[in-house]
């Protein structure tokens, strides 16, 4: 088997895996509409009191938030990707296992990720968002090209998004329970991500710094580029900088513990 | 009464598991300090977002910032308080798909006190730190007329918060007998009621200001007591004597979630491994 043809049935074991819990497909698409409507309420309250906040009118906010909400569990911003599964791996020790299989334990999780990301993406993120549009006045382009830009944006901030939580994960080779430091790096991913408010609303210096960190290539990047506010290209530039910077440094730390570290044995 | 003394052996069972889980959280204290503050600082970023806010604006929905500081105080304290003593209620759908609640069965102790002490989370203290400090600003800040009722009040709406967050707890644990898997439906309740109570409710369209105050009575943690406090108009143009209802609308909410955790565990079915 060609090793491309691996990692695409990794990816494709991801997504199917994800899709056995229809249950808890509906339940999340319940909870991230009824999030996504207190926050469509507390934006309208906040463009109401200043029309045009971050460059944004009311109906670009608006959509925002339903970007957000789709795209919540996606980039699992709070948590809930392979990153848990993994660290549990590297605890219980039988990460021993993975490495020893023939192929690449980063490509092999990230394929795991995007498969479940993509899932995600289909069976949690588009119900939340129709029902959105069907009950708000969103922003939507009309052109094709700006969707095709908007999902390329999207599967870009997949990979950004694996490469921090990855990083995460790898922190247990040395930390053992992780769970701490993920929790934190989480929230704080949460929060750059611009999942309560967005980036562009953030005043002053604060404002200019989580604007050029890597979550913001999570969220805003791609609502950014459906709502027509940034040019595709420069956001790809900015994401895939983040993108090779995380992976890159994720195969270093990678390297590292398999060098280094002992193994938890069993 | 043996209704009396099933309460009383619930509580005692419920303390002594806390304690179990308490002395056993102590066991790894830099865990617990790291968690509490994971805790602590993810409660604080929805507070930052609503400071970022009114770096922009001075009023949302009226209400400035002080004001909105004393709703999310309340309704996080409150939230923190539930969630506290039964957040682990939520781990209930886990439990029946594994077979685990089985074990509860067959120990003599009441099913809904083990299940609320099990795993104990006291990280979760970090969640009513951060309500209380921000209500403590509020408090600071905010211009209130306070008479001797208001100020009898404010303890009342805080264990009466607490225990309409409780009843909410528990109705999700037993709505899980019969959904399993969905255990996030209660999310949108828990965590979307508290984001919810954080704004003021003029923010919110009427509908589902009548909602939370009529069908699940959220507004009873703090909106409607509140504004009465605050001496802002009190929503749905309510009298004013509702502000002292949120203790009634407490144990009338804890006796029907109480009645549909019993109906749950009626229905529950062991998987049978």
């Amino acid at each position: 088997m060609g090793s491309g043809r691996l990692y695409l049935a990794v990816a494709v074991g991801g997504f199917r895996r994800y899709a056995t819990y229809r249950a808890a497909t509906l339940a999340g698409v319940f909870t991230n509409t009824v999030f996504g409507l207190i926050l469509v309420y507390t934006y309208t309250a906040l463009w109401d009191e200043k029309p045009h906040l971050g460059g944004y009118d009311l109906a670009q906010a608006v959509t925002y938030v339903w970007v957000g909400q789709s795209l919540f569990k996606t980039l699992a911003n709070g948590g809930g990707g392979v990153e848990s599964e993994l660290m549990e791996r590297i605890r219980t020790g039988d990460i021993a296992v993975d490495l020893y299989r023939p192929a690449d334990l980063q490509l092999w999780w990230l394929a795991a990720d995007l498969g479940r990301a993509g899932f995600e993406l289909l069976g949690r993120g588009v119900a939340p968002f129709v029902f959105g549009a069907l009950v708000f006045d969103l922003a939507l382009p009309t052109d094709v090209t700006t969707w095709a830009a908007f999902l390329g944006a999207v599967l870009l901030a997949m990979v950004v998004s694996f490469g921090i939580r990855y990083l995460v994960a790898l922190s247990a080779f040395w930390l053992l329970d992780a769970k701490g430091v993920a929790q934190m790096v989480m929230f704080t991913g949460w929060f750059c991500s611009g999942m309560i408010l967005p980036l562009n609303v953030f005043p002053g210096a604060l404002g200019e710094v989580v604007r050029t960190l890597p979550w913001s290539a999570l969220l805003q990047a791609p609502a950014d580029v459906l709502l027509g506010h940034a040019d595709p290209l420069g956001t790809y530039a900015f994401q895939g900088m983040w993108a090779v910077v995380l992976l890159a440094a994720g195969r270093m730390a990678q390297g590292a513990a398999t060098r280094r570290v002992v193994l938890q044995g069993g | 009464m043996a209704d009396t003394s099933r309460v009383v052996d619930g509580l005692r069972a419920y303390r002594m598991i806390t304690a179990m889980w308490i002395r056993s959280t102590m066991a790894y204290r830099a865990s617990f300090f790291m968690t509490t503050l994971g805790n602590l600082t993810a409660t604080t970023f929805d507070f930052v977002a609503i400071l970022l806010m009114f770096s922009r604006v001075d009023e949302l929905g009226g209400y400035s910032l002080p004001q909105v500081a004393f709703l999310y105080g309340l309704s996080s304290t409150a939230f923190g308080l539930a969630d506290l003593a039964l957040g682990s209620m939520e781990n209930l759908g886990r439990r029946v798909r594994d077979g685990t609640l089985d074990t509860l069965l067959v120990r003599p102790a009441p099913v809904l006190a083990q299940m609320g002490a099990d795993q104990f989370g006291l990280r979760r203290l970090g969640r009513i730190t951060q309500g209380l400090a921000v209500l403590i600003y509020a408090l600071a800040t905010v211009d209130i007329d306070w008479t001797p009722l208001k100020l009898l009040l404010m303890p009342v709406i805080l264990v009466s918060g607490a225990g309409i967050f409780g009843a909410v707890f528990i109705a999700g644990a037993a709505f899980q007998f019969v959904a399993k898997d969905a255990s996030e439906v209660q999310n949108a309740f828990t965590y979307g009621g508290t984001t919810m109570l954080q704004y003021p409710p003029t923010v919110f369209a009427t509908e589902l200001v009548r909602g939370v105050t009529f069908v699940l009575p959220l507004a009873f943690v703090n909106w409607l007591p509140a504004t009465y406090v605050l001496g802002m108009p009190i929503p749905l143009g309510l009298p004013e004597w509702v502000a002292f209802l949120p203790p009634l609308v407490a144990v009338g909410c804890c006796a029907l979630a109480g009645m549909a955790w019993r109906a749950g565990l009626r229905s529950y079915q062991s998987t049978g491994n």
